[in-house]
This record gives structure tokens, sequence and C-alpha cells, in this order.
């Protein structure tokens, strides 16, 4: 069997696989089309830094081998702020999921979103809290149900695509696990993107939100995902009745503007006399180019 | 040629569901690690997209020319 190997394995830590994620989770598909998306970007996967917070899809970075960083719940974005900030010649990948991301660490996206940070978020937005048992998340659609909400939510869930597109993201994509080419397209554009780059990928968790809305195997919620998905240009034309339920997908907004650590880099050049480059160079004791 | 690497699947049957040629089956062998692994009974259908290793969530699949 050796001798035949998957294409993704020599991007991934083999001695620690097969990865704890349950059968059929969207998040091992989502690794495939991030290291798809480097592959075919014009990014260096050596100069590659991943960070990610808390939760299931917060694992990932532990199973690709480049530089990675597992940090507090929330938190992903702020330490990236500061690793782009430290280096900004590194490319730098956020993983986060939905709880992580926009509920725990909700005010870190809208913000790094309005600065236009050069970072790439993919969120991995499957509905739930997965991790911890299953409870309701921001992003639960209404009418599901979850551990804490037997008899559905009845709370109007989060548009993760559309905040970050109005707090001044400039990529924004979303796609579901169930159109694996489109999203490792998305993960390429937003590498390349100069600026802040959200990918919302919607994902299967048949173990939680599948088992409690009646869609127990992962064949099941790929149907679904399938059944309900409408790209965005057809949206358009639609009611909101008729887009109830329905996952939009498509590119939200690509559109560049200037982008934070530039307009930072450009300040310091004009008003002080310290050279950033040469900063960069004795805070890694010369061992950087 | 496909090659399912048995350590590695965990049997969720999604290359069964994507494949958009049905070159996968539905099997109910149970293997060593106590998993059904999808069964290629005629791999001459496979068009060679690699849509299966790109959404396989295990990277258990592998698919190489003849």
């Amino acid at each position: 069997m050796t001798e035949h190997k998957n294409r993704f394995l020599k991007y991934l830590r083999e001695e620690r696989l097969p990865h704890i994620f349950c059968p059929g989770c969207g998040n091992g598909t989502t690794i495939n089309t991030i290291l798809q998306g480097i592959n075919k970007s014009n990014k260096d996967f050596e100069n590659i830094t991943m960070v990610s917070g808390i939760g299931c899809s917060s694992r990932i970075p532990g199973y690709v081998k480049c530089d990675s960083l597992h940090t507090t719940h929330g938190r992903a974005l702020a330490y990236a702020t500061g690793l782009k900030a430290s280096n900004p010649k590194q490319d730098i990948i956020v993983v986060s999921g939905d709880g992580d991301g926009t509920s725990i660490g909700g005010n870190h996206l809208i913000h790094a979103a309005r600065r236009n940070i050069d970072l790439t978020l993919v969120c991995i937005n499957n509905d739930i809290y997965g991790m911890t048992g299953g409870q309701i998340s921001p992003t639960s659609p209404e009418g599901t149900k979850a551990t804490t909400a037997p008899y559905g939510s009845q709370d109007k869930p989060f548009n993760i695509a559309e905040i970050v597109k109005a707090a001044g993201a400039t990529y924004v994509a979303r796609w579901t696990t169930a159109q694996p080419v489109q999203l490792s397209k998305a993960i390429k554009e937003g590498l390349e993107n100069k600026g802040f780059s959200l990918i919302e990928v919607i994902s299967q968790c048949p173990t939680y939100f599948g088992r409690k809305n009646k869609l127990k195997t992962p064949t099941k919620m790929i149907q679904w995902m399938k059944e309900n998905t409408i790209p965005i240009q057809q949206a358009e034309n639609k009611t909101p009745e008729e887009l109830k339920d329905k996952i939009i997908t498509g590119t939200y907004i690509n559109q560049p503007r200037p982008e934070f650590i530039e307009n930072q880099d450009k300040l310091i050049r004009e008003v002080s006399t310290i050279d950033p480059d040469e900063n960069i160079r004795k805070a890694y004791g010369g061992n950087i180019e | 040629m496909i090659y399912i690497n048995e350590d590695l699947c965990k049997g969720c049957n999604i290359c069964v569901e994507l494949c958009p040629v049905q070159t996968y089956q539905k099997s109910t062998k149970i293997n060593h690690k106590g998993v059904c692994v999808p069964e290629h009974p005629d791999d001459t259908k496979c068009v060679k997209c690699q849509l299966c290793t790109l959404s396989c969530p295990d990277q258990a699949l592998t698919v190489e020319d003849d």
C-alpha cells in the first residue's frame, strides 16, 4: 500500500493520522481544499503559518506540516494579527469554526475585517458546537434541533459572509464541502488577495447536527447541502421566502483596498528614522532574508 | 487504478455520493478496523477527475493513471 500514496499525505504529519475527526466530518475535506488552494496559488507552502483557536476545526493546523499556532478560544485572529505585524512576509491562514470565529471571537472577526489585515480566514461553519456536545451555535438555522434546543432554535442565525463583507473585508466567498473544487479555488483567490479574506465553508457534522436533525449519515448531509444550495447570481432574483433555509454560495465580494500592514509600513518609513526591514532582521537574530 | 488505504478509511461513503460516474459502491464487508470500506468493482469506469481524492475527509484514496 505504501507506494500508492494519497496526493495530500506529503503535506500532513502522517504519524498523527488517522485524524481525530468523526467519520464523514467536513474538516478532512477542508484540509484537502486548503492544501490544493496553496498548491494552485503563487504562495510557497514553506512560507505558510496556520493559526487556530479552539474547536474541532481548530485541530487542523496540528495535522499540517507547516508552522502552526494553536491559541486560546476565539483569539486566533488576534494572534495572527501579531504574527503578521511582526513579520509581514509570511502568509497566514487562520482556521476557525463558527463558534470560535463568530461567537467567542466575533469582535476580533469584525475588526480584523474592518482594518483589512492581510490574513486568510477559513471559517468552517457546521451550524453547531460539535466538540462540546452539540449545543446551538450563533449560525444554527431557525428551527434546527440541538442538545440545548430540543424544541428547535428560535433565534435568527448569523450570516457570516454578509457580516464580514459589511465589516469591510476585501474577499468573501462561501462554498459547501460538497463543492470542493470551487472551495479550493476560493482559498487560492483568498490567499492571493492582499487584505482580509474570508472563505466560509458550510460543512457537515453528522455526529451532532445530523443526528439531531434527521440527517444521520454523512451522505444524507451532503445530499441536504446539494439540494439547498443556490448560486449567488440566482439568489438576487428570489424573494426572502424562497431563500429561507437555503445556502447561498459564491463570491460575495472581491474588491481590493489599502491593507493595514502596508499602511503601517508606509507611515513608519515616512515619520520615523527606524528601518522596518532592519528591525525585523534584528528581532529574528539576523536569520531572516 | 483506485487504491483505498484501509488504515485511514472511516467508511463515510462520501466518495460513493460524490463520484460523478458511480465508480464506488457501498459495502457490507467489515475490515480489520471494523469499517465497511467502499468497493470499486470496475476501475475502467473512472474518469480520473480526482474529485474523490479532493473530497475524501480521511485522505484514504489514491487514483493513479493506468
